[in-house]
């Protein structure tokens, strides 16, 4: 038997992605990637949360952050998250289609979400000349929350090649694990979000 | 085949050969050769220290010189020597180990060294363009944020881009241990050397990603104008010492763990005995792993983090000294009443535990907070890191070499100049760190240029320069013993040793595919079960049948490539903007690359049943 006539069998078994010793590697070895990424961003709110008061007396968490907007971007984050546990459901019924529908809607509220987020960035530079350079504070918050900014644009650029390149040839045991672990990242980053949320913004404003 | 192949092809081919390789074992060749290459640039830069070190008001190198010679040799033994020998020693190992014909993630395994290479040339590279980094290895801010000219950058981008290359390594071998072990080599059935594997890379995974942030923060502050450890905007310099310590307690672990699981491999073959207390040996790896990350604050007692925090470290500090002291024990118990046999490997291993809990015990007086404030910074601690990291590492790494090199290479080293080599190294190791305690204790700072006539200091570092000496010696008796094994020494059988584990029931070196079948384990020391029941070899789990093997690819190549490109692009960015050019281009060609490898299937092949028979007629399989 080829390699083809392995990876797509005539009938997909219910766990796609973990169904070939590859597929397991990834699954296994994406979740201690995680497991590091974690203590990547434990070290960043760590530097944030020891330099959050060290605003050079201008400038404040309270006097810049406008919870409208963040409010905004977390529903589209966490929707995002939704549709693409959606699209994971439909990996597993083997119904291609639905899954491409549901990950092109994960996308279409990622980018909304980053794109509200250059706006903050844009308006905290121009309107408050609020800067990486300003203070301990500045380089701190535009650090973490960029690094979270950039995790989304990296997602977003996977997520997008992985829909493109299969669009295709449809699901089979070899994509069905990229598949799976790009949508780990995606809720991986939503994770992230909901700590950003409440350490940086809702403690900036109570705080 | 492979070997039979390789050796009719080019020099050209060979060089693709290895750009290219996903082969764990010829992964190892490269780890070792890039690693010994770099232990001995940072051994000649500790000649260098110790020469300028030799008698009071020396003036053989200048001061600032001397700073970067004490940067590089710590960074250089750490990052580029100690640990890439040791991803030598797993990758040649662990597969073998555990029954399995490759590591999870091949392609990983050949970008993680890739990374580490192009990490440890762009550090290197400094030394011709304008100056080494010279904070130290620590790097200490505001030192470091200071530091004139780009030395301090190129450790920033060097380790950035090694460390990321590390911590690829790690996942890729917990990834393997959990899901590639062969049939019934249960977790309490795996060689120790292999558990050790294990648990220093769930260290290297957790530790690693705060060095990254913490470079990243120093890389921000150096090169794009952040604030973090700038006071003046309200910065705060001891963050980059904690970051670095959560990363740094956890490294020294990562760094001796695995030797301490060679050891045990090492003791019981030679002892002709199973390791004493082995689940006793497994617990106390898993906990020596685990307190590593309770402890990173013993280096900054005197920071000022006051009494409460000083003595909840200092306690969790010495409790390590339990498991670690159930280890002594237990290598002992090993040998008492064992056949033993003084080769090199076992004679660097015996030398190992007088050596190493000298520095265990110096460990436990440091971790005393109210005496370290004496001790800190002083030659003291000078002494006993290199007890421990010389004493367990370094003498690791010989014993360990000694007994898997007939494993690699298929040629036992010679036993006489190994012993040659063991002596001078292990008098002279002595000679040149014993006496660093007491220099210490007198008041000897670390890390000063010079010290000057009528402090009483000058014998101890004569005596201390002329062991450096000695050791020099031994290494390059090692050295000789290497080219001398490779031109004269003849071609022994896979289990030269009387072995225990799946390593030496396949011949030396293994065919590219490991085992011919999957053999079946029938319990601890898989191999000398099998030899209790007289059988010759292992039983096979599996019928004989196709192989799945993982294609080559250039592509960890070229991604490592483009992040070295993009590291000066980022150095030199500060002085000329054009230099941006060079990180675009870097960048470019690394994400290229990682969406090429995304886009293109890569299904590997097969190598085929009737090939497996002619390798087998030609007596490939049998050890």
């Amino acid at each position: 038997m080829s390699s083809e006539d392995v990876l797509n069998p005539k009938h997909m078994p219910h766990d796609p992605e973990k169904a070939t010793l590859e597929g397991k590697n990834k699954f296994i070895g994406f979740w201690f990637f995680l497991g590091g990424e974690t203590v990547l961003f434990a070290s960043l709110f760590g530097t944030y949360l020891a330099l959050n008061g060290s605003t050079q007396g201008e400038n404040t968490p309270e006097h810049l952050f406008g919870l409208e907007l963040v409010f905004i971007m977390t529903m589209l984050l966490l929707t995002s998250s939704l549709t693409s546990v959606y699209a994971m459901y439909h990996m597993k019924n083997q119904d291609f289609k639905k899954m491409q529908i549901w990950l092109g809607i994960t996308v279409v509220l990622g980018l909304g979400f980053l794109g509200m987020e250059i706006y903050e960035f844009y308006h905290y530079i121009h309107h408050y000349e609020f800067t990486f350079r300003s203070s301990a504070f500045g380089s701190a918050f535009y650090t973490l929350v960029g690094f979270h900014g950039g995790h989304v644009l990296f997602g977003l650029c996977w997520i997008v090649s992985l829909m493109l390149r299969n669009q295709k040839r449809g699901l089979n045991l070899y994509n069905a694990p990229k598949f799976y672990i790009a949508s780990l990242y995606w809720h991986f980053i939503d994770v992230v979000w909901v700590f950003i949320f409440t350490v940086v913004y809702l403690m900036g404003k109570v705080g | 085949m492979s070997t039979a192949v390789a050796q009719k092809r080019g020099l050209g081919a060979v060089i693709w050969d290895y750009l290219t390789t996903v082969d764990h074992k010829k992964i190892a060749h490269l780890y070792l050769v890039a690693g010994g290459l770099f232990f001995l640039i940072g051994g000649l830069e500790a000649m260098i220290i110790r020469i300028q070190l030799m008698k009071p008001d020396n003036n053989f190198i200048s001061a600032g010189l001397y700073n970067e010679m004490i940067t590089m040799h710590g960074t250089t033994m750490i990052f580029l020597a100690a640990m890439p020998l040791i991803f030598a020693l797993m990758n040649a190992v662990v597969p073998l180990q555990i029954g399995a014909r490759d590591v999870a993630f091949p392609f990983l395994n050949s970008l993680g060294f890739w990374l580490f290479l192009f990490g440890g040339l762009m550090l290197n590279v400094s030394w011709f363009t304008g100056g080494a980094p010279d904070a130290g290895w620590t790097n200490y801010a505001p030192l470091s944020t200071i530091s004139p000219g780009h030395g301090v950058d190129y450790y920033v981008m060097g380790l950035q881009i090694s460390g990321a290359g590390t911590l690829i390594g790690g996942i890729n071998f917990l990834v393997t241990i959990v899901n590639m072990r062969a049939p019934g080599m249960t977790y309490m059935r795996m060689p120790l050397f292999t558990w050790s594997t294990f648990v220093t890379s769930t260290l290297i995974l957790f530790a690693f990603p705060a060095l990254t942030v913490g470079l990243f923060l120093m890389m921000f502050d150096r090169m794009f104008g952040s604030a973090f450890f700038d006071v003046g905007l309200g910065g705060n310099a001891i963050i980059w010492e904690h970051l670095f310590w959560i990363f740094g307690h956890p490294e020294v672990y990562i760094l001796i763990l695995p030797l301490f699981g060679a050891f045990s491999d090492i003791f019981s073959t030679f002892s002709k005995k199973r390791l004493f207390g082995y689940s006793a040996m497994v617990f106390a790896t898993v906990l020596i792993g685990f307190l590593g990350f309770m402890v990173w604050a013993h280096h900054m007692f005197t920071v000022g983090m006051g009494p409460i925090a000083n003595s909840i470290f200092a306690v969790a500090t010495m409790a390590i000294a339990v498991p670690t002291g159930i280890k002594i024990f237990n290598w002992l118990f090993t040998m008492w009443g064992g056949q033993i046999k003084m080769t090199s490997a076992m004679l660097w291993s015996v030398a190992f535990i007088p050596s190493f809990t000298i520095g265990g015990m110096t460990g436990v007086m440091l971790a005393a907070a109210a005496a370290d404030y004496q001790y800190h910074d002083t030659y003291f601690v000078v002494g006993h890191f290199h007890y421990v990291i010389v004493g367990g590492v370094v003498f690791g790494l010989f014993a360990s070499l000694h007994y898997w090199w007939p494993k690699m290479f298929g040629k036992v080293l010679n036993e006489k100049l190994g012993k040659l080599a063991f002596w001078p190294f292990f008098i002279g190791f002595h000679l040149t760190f014993f006496i660093q305690h007491f220099l210490g204790l007198m008041g000897m700072p670390r890390r000063y240029w010079v010290f000057q006539e009528g402090q009483g200091l000058a014998t101890g570092n004569i005596i201390s320069t002329a062991g450096a000496f000695l050791m020099a010696l031994g290494t390059i008796i090692f050295l000789i013993n290497v080219i001398y094994t490779s031109v004269k020494e003849k071609k022994v059988s896979g289990d030269p040793w009387g072995g225990r584990t799946l390593e030496w029931s396949i011949p030396s070196p293994p065919p590219h595919y490991n085992f011919v079948q999957t053999p079946l384990v029938r319990g601890l020391d898989p191999l000398w079960v099998e030899k209790m029941d007289g059988k010759e070899g292992m039983t096979p789990a599996e019928p004989l049948g196709d192989i799945h093997m993982p294609n080559a690819s250039i592509l960890p190549f070229t991604i490592s490539l483009g992040l070295f490109i993009a590291g000066f692009g980022f150095i030199y960015q500060v002085d000329d903007p054009t230099w941006l050019i060079a990180v675009f281009a870097g960048m470019a060609i690394t994400l290229g690359s990682m969406l090429t490898r995304s886009l293109k299937d890569d299904l590997g092949h097969h190598i085929h049943k009737e090939e497996l028979e002619e390798d087998i007629k030609k007596g490939v399989g049998k050890s």
